[in-house]
Order: structure tokens, then C-alpha cells, then sequence
């Protein structure tokens, strides 16, 4: 009995003594309305954020009758997967998904290459007129894909390139290689030139110097760079849509943008779940790689 | 050392394959796009000499002074939006949430990474009306305002198209900008905290100046970005109605691919280009004069 009202005792002193600390009257007010504010930001971010893409994936398993009957906002009354069955055969979405994962993997891994090895050879080899022609090549970023596009359709057409992937591929590493040079070539700036040196006297050549050390060095900035370079190609419409000739040479882009235009606004069900299967197969790769595109965007090395 | 960072083969290996696509793609097109622009026609249907014609209709079409009044202002209205509430999202992540706005980073991002065209049909079903009212027209009736007919007119369309962009593209700017934020030295920040600013003073008076280096790279990159929109609008109703919503690329590749006239196509491509360098060099310069004044 002792003990207990003493815990009480102790519970209201405790308390009067957080009411003595706190501060008086405005101040509370103050600090409780931020937070309230704060709340009702993160609140409203998370339903624009949240809310189209749980729409989205509501809708895709609804019905085409409770399209045409029943408010567009409404959850659907009972699931109907078969909308992801005709998206996936008759929006040629397999077709589509391997065209798109083949340019963009192989534009990006080009682009890495010739890049790293320009911006290495200009910025730590040691010649005549590389100023110059760094100069040259990150003037390309001034150019628009749009002056570049019709000149290269003949060029492409002329070499009997077109019916393929190979023109979106080539397009993709002319118009990446200025940022990635530009980019990697600061990577490299950063490096401590003894290093280099170091390479040299220890009996590596130039190649060696690249592949075992200057490469490994700047592996982050690969990453980052690779990282922006697969996005602005994967998300491309202007040159797939450009050199597409036949459905056959489709890229996720352009496959969704045919599926409408095909459909016109009839099949909603299957139209829902085309853009559901390519929204939500990227949120689980962005799942996975989110941290090392956080880290590579908040590294600094990009900075402008 | 010489031989090793002086090694013509070397450089030549490393350099040449870079340079021989850069030229093949970049530069050799670009001086054949200007050949394009003294001719009509099209590969298909065959070239004629036609010298300044192209230019002169430049100026005499009427859709040229539209398509470009419409994407200046798109640019404009986008670029002021992507950095003023990229930089608000930038300072709620770096003062307000602090240690915990990982998630909330993850989030706003997110659309970053998502095909264009995902979003703009997305987006086009948000706002429809037909066959039955979308979420937006459905939350506007609730409230008891007339439902829209979003893609009927241009203003209404652009309203949808701004949206639309803001919501694709805004985290890449919030993270940037975040990125800028996290450079400012903790005690700069601190001993004028300890000097006695707080809250909007302690923003306009040094986190904002301090910030104006990044904020700057942030508004030309968006700015140029955002004059060369094509597939969003594209995909969401193809520049209609009309012409209402056609930035200038999307009306550079009807021309060329509907109309079959590389030509005039290739110049409508010349004045894009002359745009974005105007454009940028113009904010470069008053940016870099704000800075010397200080």
C-alpha cells in the first residue's frame, strides 16, 4: 500500500514537474500546430504519391462492365485477373519487355566503355590538344536528339541497319557519350594523380593502369553514371519511336503508346494492367537498387 | 612515366572508338541536318532544292509562333515549379524530417524511374471523363464544383499536362537539391542559429544564398530539359486539341513523319536548338551576375 502510493506520489511530481518545464502558453501552441502542419504535408505527399498508383492497380482487376457501370474511383467488388492475361498476350508484352531490356543493357554497357576510356585518355593520359577535344565532345550535350534524328534515319536506312535494333543502340551511345565523358572525366579529376604515378613506376602499362586501377578507383561513379544513362535510354520514346519499322523492334514505350492507340479507349481493363505490369516490375527493381541510386546521387561527385 | 601517359597507341585505343560514334552520330547529322534545311521533300518521296524557302515558311506558319509561345511557357511554369517545390520537399527532408526522410525520399522519387508513357496514360485515365468520371472530377464533384472536361481545352489540358510532369519529375529535383542542402558546413548553420536566426530568416539569410550554386545548375538542367518535352504530351493527348498543346519537337516530328517533310522538319529541329542555346546562355549570364553582386 506504501509502495504503490508513493509510485503514484512519484507519477504526479513527475508530472507537475513536466508542466512547470514545459514553456508557458504560446510556445506550445506553437510547436503542437507544426507538427500538426508537418503531419498534414507528409499526409498529403503520401496520398499524391500513393494514391494513382493504388488507383492503377484497383482498376486493372476491374471488369470492362464495372468500367462503363460504376464510378472510375470505386474498388473493384471482386478481382478479375483476366485483364492481365490478354494485356500480356495481346500487348506483345514479353516481346516488348526483351527488346527494351537488350537496347537498354547494351546501349548502357557500350556507353560505359567508350566513355570511361575516352574520359581516362583525356583526362590522365598526357598529349597535345585534349582540352580541346573534351571541349569537342561535351559540346555534344548542346545538341538536341530532334537535329540529329533524320540525317541518321537515311544514314541507318542506307546501310540496310533498319529491321533491326542496331540503329536505336548506336543513336543511344552518340547521344549518351557527352554527359558520360563529361561525368566520368570529373570522376577522374578527383583521383589523386599519384596514384596514377604509383601504377607507372610500379612497372603497369596503360592498359593495366586503366583496367586494374583507374577503373576499380572510380566504380562508384561507373555506377551512378550507368545508373542515369539505363533510365534516360529505358524511358525513351523520341528515337525508339523513330526507328521502330515493325512491332517486332517495339520497346516497353512504344508498345504502351501503340496498346492505346490500338484499343483506342475500349479495353480499359487490359490497358490498366499493361501499365500495371511495367509500373509495378520497376518499383520492385527500384526497391532493390534505390539505396545505390540514393547513394550515388548524394556522393557529391556529380555535383554541378 | 612518359611512356606510360604519353603512349600514342595507348591514347589512341582509349579515344578513337568514343570519337568515331560521337562524330558518326552527333556531328556528321548535324551538318547534314542543315543540308536538309535548303531542300523539301523526304528520302521516300525525293529531295528538291529549294534555298531560304524553308526558313521563310518558318516565319509565315502560324503554328510555329503557337507551338513555341506553348512550350516557353510549359518550360517556364514547369522549371519555377520543379525548383520551388523541389526546394521546399529538399528543405523538408533535410530540417524537418531529418534522420527519418528516407522513406519519404524513396517515394517522392520513385516516379522518376517510370516509363513516360506509363504515366501519361496513367495520367489521361485520372482525368477522364468518358466512360465514366475519374478520381480528379469525381474529388471536384464532391466539393461541389462542375466536372471538367479535361482534354477538350488547351488551358484545361495544360493543367493536366503540368500535373502530369510535376508529379514525374519533381523528386529527381528534390533529391538534387537535397544533395545541395547537405553540402551547407553544419556550423555555419549552428552559429547562426546561435546568433539568433531562426526559421524564415535563417532560410533567406544563409541557407538560400548558400544554396544558389546548386539551384542554379538545377534550373538550367531543368530548363533544358523541359524545351525539349516530346513524349509525355505525346502519349497523354498527342498535342490536342489541335495544335493547342504542341511543344515545338512534337510538331518538328509530325511534320517530318506524318507530312513526309524532312525539310522543313530539319529547320523547325534548327530553331530548337538556337531556343535552347538562347535560353541557356541567357540564364548562365544572370545567374552568374547574381552571384558577382554578392
Amino acid at each position: 500500500m506504501a509502495i504503490s502510493s508513493g509510485r503514484v506520489e512519484s507519477a504526479v511530481s513527475t508530472r507537475r514537474a513536466r508542466v512547470t518545464r514545459a514553456r508557458p502558453g504560446r510556445a506550445r501552441t506553437v510547436q503542437l500546430s507544426r507538427k500538426t502542419l508537418t503531419r498534414a504535408i507528409i499526409g498529403i505527399i503520401l496520398v499524391v504519391e500513393i494514391y494513382p498508383l493504388f488507383w492503377l492497380l484497383t482498376s486493372s482487376l476491374k471488369t470492362q462492365n464495372a468500367f462503363v457501370s460504376q464510378p472510375l474511383w470505386t474498388i473493384p467488388s471482386k478481382l478479375d485477373f483476366g485483364n492481365y492475361a490478354s494485356a500480356w498476350t495481346t500487348a506483345h508484352i514479353p516481346s516488348d519487355v526483351i527488346n527494351s531490356l537488350i537496347v537498354t543493357v547494351s546501349s548502357v554497357v557500350v556507353i560505359l566503355l567508350l566513355g570511361a576510356g575516352a574520359a581516362f585518355a583525356l583526362e590522365v593520359l598526357v598529349f597535345k590538344g585534349r582540352g580541346g577535344i573534351l571541349f569537342f565532345l561535351v559540346g555534344g550535350l548542346m545538341v538536341p536528339a530532334q537535329l540529329v534524328l533524320l540525317p541518321l534515319f537515311e544514314i541507318y536506312f542506307k546501310l540496310g541497319l533498319n529491321n533491326t535494333l542496331l540503329p536505336m543502340i548506336i543513336t543511344y551511345v552518340g547521344q549518351g557519350l557527352p554527359l558520360t565523358v563529361f561525368l566520368m572525366a570529373t570522376y577522374f579529376r578527383s583521383v589523386p594523380r599519384e596514384l596514377f604515378e604509383a601504377c607507372a613506376i610500379d612497372g603497369g602499362g596503360t592498359y593495366r593502369c586503366f583496367f586494374s586501377v583507374a577503373l576499380p578507383l572510380v566504380r562508384n561513379g561507373i555506377f551512378t553514371v550507368g545508373m542515369l544513362v539505363f533510365f534516360s535510354v529505358f524511358n525513351d520514346l523520341l528515337v525508339a519511336l523513330t526507328f521502330n519499322s515493325k512491332p517486332s523492334l517495339s520497346t516497353i514505350q512504344v508498345g504502351l503508346l501503340n496498346f492505346n492507340g490500338q484499343y483506342g479507349s475500349v479495353a480499359y481493363g487490359p490497358l490498366f494492367a499493361a501499365i500495371s505490369i511495367v509500373i509495378f516490375a520497376l518499383l520492385i527493381l527500384y526497391l532493390f537498387i534505390n539505396k545505390q541510386i540514393m547513394r550515388g546521387l548524394t556522393s557529391g561527385a556529380v555535383k554541378g | 612515366m612518359r611512356q606510360v601517359f604519353g603512349n600514342r597507341r595507348a591514347i589512341a585505343f582509349f579515344l578513337a572508338p568514343a570519337l568515331l560514334v560521337y562524330i558518326g552520330v552527333i556531328v556528321v547529322p548535324v551538318g547534314w541536318s542543315l543540308v536538309y534545311s535548303v531542300f523539301t521533300g523526304s528520302p521516300a518521296s525525293g529531295f528538291a532544292f529549294a534555298g531560304l524557302k524553308n526558313f521563310r515558311a518558318l516565319f509565315a506558319d502560324p503554328t510555329i509562333p503557337q507551338t513555341l509561345w506553348f512550350t516557353v511557357k510549359y518550360a517556364t511554369v514547369l522549371t519555377v515549379g520543379q525548383i520551388v517545390i523541389g526546394y521546399s520537399l529538399a528543405l523538408l527532408f533535410k530540417f524537418v524530417l531529418r534522420r527519418s526522410s528516407t522513406f519519404i525520399r524513396t517515394l517522392v522519387f520513385f516516379p522518376v524511374v517510370l516509363p513516360t508513357v506509363a504515366i501519361a496514360l496513367l495520367f489521361a485515365q485520372l482525368f477522364a471523363v468518358t466512360p465514366q468520371a475519374g478520381p480528379v472530377d469525381s474529388i471536384i464533384h464532391l466539393f461541389g464544383g462542375h466536372p471538367v472536361d479535361w482534354f477538350v481545352s488547351g488551358s484545361h489540358a495544360f493543367v493536366v499536362i503540368i500535373a502530369m510532369d510535376m508529379w514525374r519529375s519533381v523528386g529527381l529535383f528534390a533529391v538534387i537539391l537535397y544533395v545541395g542542402l547537405l553540402d551547407i558546413p553544419e556550423e555555419v548553420i549552428e552559429s547562426a542559429r546561435i546568433d539568433g536566426a531562426s526559421g524564415f530568416g535563417l532560410l533567406r539569410r544563409i541557407i538560400l544564398p548558400m544554396s544558389r550554386p546548386i539551384v542554379a545548375a538545377a534550373t538550367i538542367f531543368a530548363l533544358n530539359a523541359d524545351l525539349k518535352v516530346f513524349d509525355s504530351i505525346l502519349a497523354l493527348n498527342n498535342g490536342g486539341p489541335g495544335t493547342a498543346t504542341t511543344p515545338l519537337n512534337l510538331y518538328m516530328f509530325q511534320e517530318s513523319f506524318n507530312y513526309d517533310n524532312w525539310g522543313y522538319g530539319s529547320t523547325i529541329a534548327l530553331l530548337i536548338t538556337g531556343l535552347s542555346l538562347v535560353v541557356t546562355v541567357v540564364v548562365f549570364r544572370s545567374l552568374r551576375r547574381d552571384i558577382t553582386k554578392d
